[in-house]
């Protein structure tokens, strides 16, 4: 394998952008600023290093930033290699962040490359505080929906509901599927989280258990019966796992047997993986387009060298090449990323004090209110409410784990949708 | 747009106050926020009950049992178990019944026909419309949805006699092939 040594390449596009001052540059853009010092102090967290994952890192190693983690799960399949470009078939087997890891080192020397091969879920949220910028190349919104859990997690607001800059962690997402795709720039507290924009996401297809029980009609509905049904009722407490090839085979042969019986065509090996996965072919191209966008913009949030997207883009690839950029809005009440309101009580105040404070200041959206706090509920109307009277008369200091300020949830039924989030501070 | 590095010291500084402050933020997740909302304002009919098996601070699993009081099923006590899934509500809820029951739209596995537990799901839908699509289910068996076909044909053609077989089910008696739970109170 050839090397490239980047500290002895003439200047490239990248230098240009950085040492030059110009129009587009973002605020406080100090081009004579030492930036290429600054791009190998700037930790940037890479999550999932599958199709999306291998182009990001390659473009932040090219780009010059000098101090990436990658962190993933997954170990390598024969299917991945035609688009996962770091890996060969030798690695097959192997964990992908590490392989990913050494492959980007070994090709761009000046960069350092961290493995971390594990789930998302396993690092503890003040593991992602180290990180300056997290790019996201991931496939699950669920995964997405988690990063981007934690990463408002860490938000504090001040009195007025103005975010406090240090709390906050930018993160890049791409995603692909097919020949579409898209790129966006979240900075939690400032743009739209995914949580504000969760809308975006179409719900999964999925058909009826009776039409797939009764009347199946396409090669779709008998993968799902041999997965959903068949699955459970013969291969009792085993769970379906996509990746090992006896469940899929297990799950493929049973459909096409299915469909033999209904006179169905179109059930294939690869069919079965893409409807049991709910995947669409991935297309190289896509992957590499969008992830370029992301190490733009993440070079963008770490050196300032032009104002960030602002804050979505769509890409189709498939007539012709068409993209747009949407300015998506934050939700105001948004659960996760919200200021929330301001309300103040006294430090000796119990739980039935606050809701009865909180309550007198909003009449019109609360009455009779729960509150949760951290994730714990501390008071529960309704089915389960004996179990919470204790906690009326608990100060909301010791609730609160002896903090003054926090932010606690608060619902009604007088709000139908939404839930209020309340930054408390108990003081004097 | 923020600034990163003349934040970064600040944030770091910051970041190890607020460890040795006790520690991390922690986060609730959108499915546990929602779900809170849905069970402080769930109103169960006299006919169904709910139950935490692991306590009031797991609100993703929990159990709803159903007694009818009038139709085909009274008489008979039917669990279902809940599980919430954390992109709650833009996942439904994963139900299954607990009991083996003889029933048009529910199969011999658990798993139940109802149109808003799969393609009809909607995030403005909540437990409330769950439970009370579990409640027509016993009022109204349909048998133009089978997902027991026998006891779908059964009930579309001979109602007199479905009605002796739910009883023999329900007694925890055989069906056909089929031995049923004991679902009697
Ligand atoms: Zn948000």
């Amino acid at each position: 394998m050839s090397r490239l040594d980047v500290d002895a390449r003439p200047p490239g596009a990248v230098d240009v952008m950085l040492k030059r001052a110009g129009r587009f540059t973002g605020p406080d853009f100090d081009p004579s600023e030492d930036i290429s010092s600054v791009l190998r102090a700037v930790r940037v967290l890479v999550v999932g290093a599958g199709g999306l994952g291998c182009e990001l890192l390659k473009g932040l190693a090219m780009s010059g930033f000098g101090n990436v983690d990658v962190i993933d799960m997954d170990t390598i399949d024969v299917s991945n290699l035609n688009r996962q470009f770091l890996f060969r078939s030798e690695d097959v087997g192997k964990s992908k962040a590490e392989t990913a890891a050494r492959r980007t080192r070994e090709r761009v020397p000046t960069c350092e490359v961290t493995a971390h091969h594990g789930r998302i879920e396993d690092k503890e949220d003040g593991w992602y505080r180290q990180f300056d910028i997290i790019a996201l190349g991931l496939d699950s919104l669920e995964a997405r929906a988690y990063i981007n859990s934690v990463c408002c997690g860490f938000l504090e607001y001040d009195e007025d509901g103005n975010v406090d800059p240090t709390t906050i962690k930018p993160l890049v997402d791409g995603g692909t599927e097919g020949f579409k795709g898209h790129a966006r720039v979240i900075v939690p507290g400032m743009t739209p989280c995914f949580h504000c924009t969760m809308w975006l996401f179409p719900p999964q297809t999925t058909f009826p258990l009776c039409t797939l029980a009764e009347t199946p009609r396409s090669a779709a509905h008998c993968i799902e019966y041999a997965k959903l049904i068949q699955w459970p009722a013969e291969r009792h407490g085993e769970t379906f796992d996509p990746d090992v090839v006896e469940h899929m085979t297990w799950v493929y042969k049973k459909a096409l047997k299915r469909a033999e019986t209904f006179g169905i065509e179109g059930v294939t090996y690869s069919h079965t993986q893409g409807v049991t996965k709910n995947i669409i072919p991935a297309i190289p191209s896509t992957n590499a387009i969008i992830a370029a966008a992301c190490v733009i913009e993440t070079l963008k949030i770490a050196t300032m060298c032009a104002k960030g997207m602002n804050n979505y883009i769509m890409y189709v690839g498939t007539d012709g090449v068409y993209s747009h950029t949407v300015e998506y809005e934050r939700d105001p009440m948004c659960v996760m990323c919200s200021p929330g309101i301001a309300h103040s009580v006294s430090a000796y105040a119990t739980l039935r004090d606050f809701m009865s404070s909180i309550v007198a200041a909003h009449p019109d959206s609360l009455s009779e209110p729960s509150v949760s706090y951290r994730g714990k509920n501390l008071y529960l109307r309704g089915v389960l409410e004996d179990q919470f009277v204790d906690n009326l008369t608990a100060r909301m200091v010791d609730l609160m784990g002896g903090r003054t300020e926090g932010l606690v949830v608060v619902n009604d039924k007088k709000m139908k949708k939404t839930s209020m989030r309340v930054r408390v501070s108990l003081s004097g | 747009m923020i600034k990163l590095f003349s934040v970064k010291e600040k944030q770091e500084k910051a970041a190890m106050e607020r460890e040795a402050n006790g520690g991390h933020a922690s986060r609730q997740s959108s499915g546990e926020v929602r779900v809170a909302k849905d069970i402080s304002e769930l109103a169960l009919p006299r006919s169904m009950s709910i139950a935490f098996p692991n306590g009031r601070d797991d609100l993703l699993n929990f159990i709803i049992t159903v007694k009818p009081d009038e139709g085909y099923y009274r008489g008979g006590m039917f669990e279902f178990s809940f599980a919430v899934p954390t992109m709650y509500p833009h996942e439904p809820p994963k139900v299954r019944c607990e009991r083996k029951v003889y029933h048009p739209n529910i199969d011999l596995e658990g798993n139940v026909c109802l149109n808003i537990l799969r393609e009809d799901w909607k995030p403005v839908l909540s437990i409330s419309s769950v439970v009370f699509g579990l409640s027509l289910l016993f009022s109204e068996p349909n048998p133009d949805d089978p997902l027991n076909k026998d006891a779908a044909e059964d009930l579309a053609r001979t109602p007199k006699n479905f009605e002796l077989n739910v009883r023999r089910a329900m007694q925890g008696g055989y069906v056909g092939q089929h031995r049923f739970s004991q679902c009697l109170r």
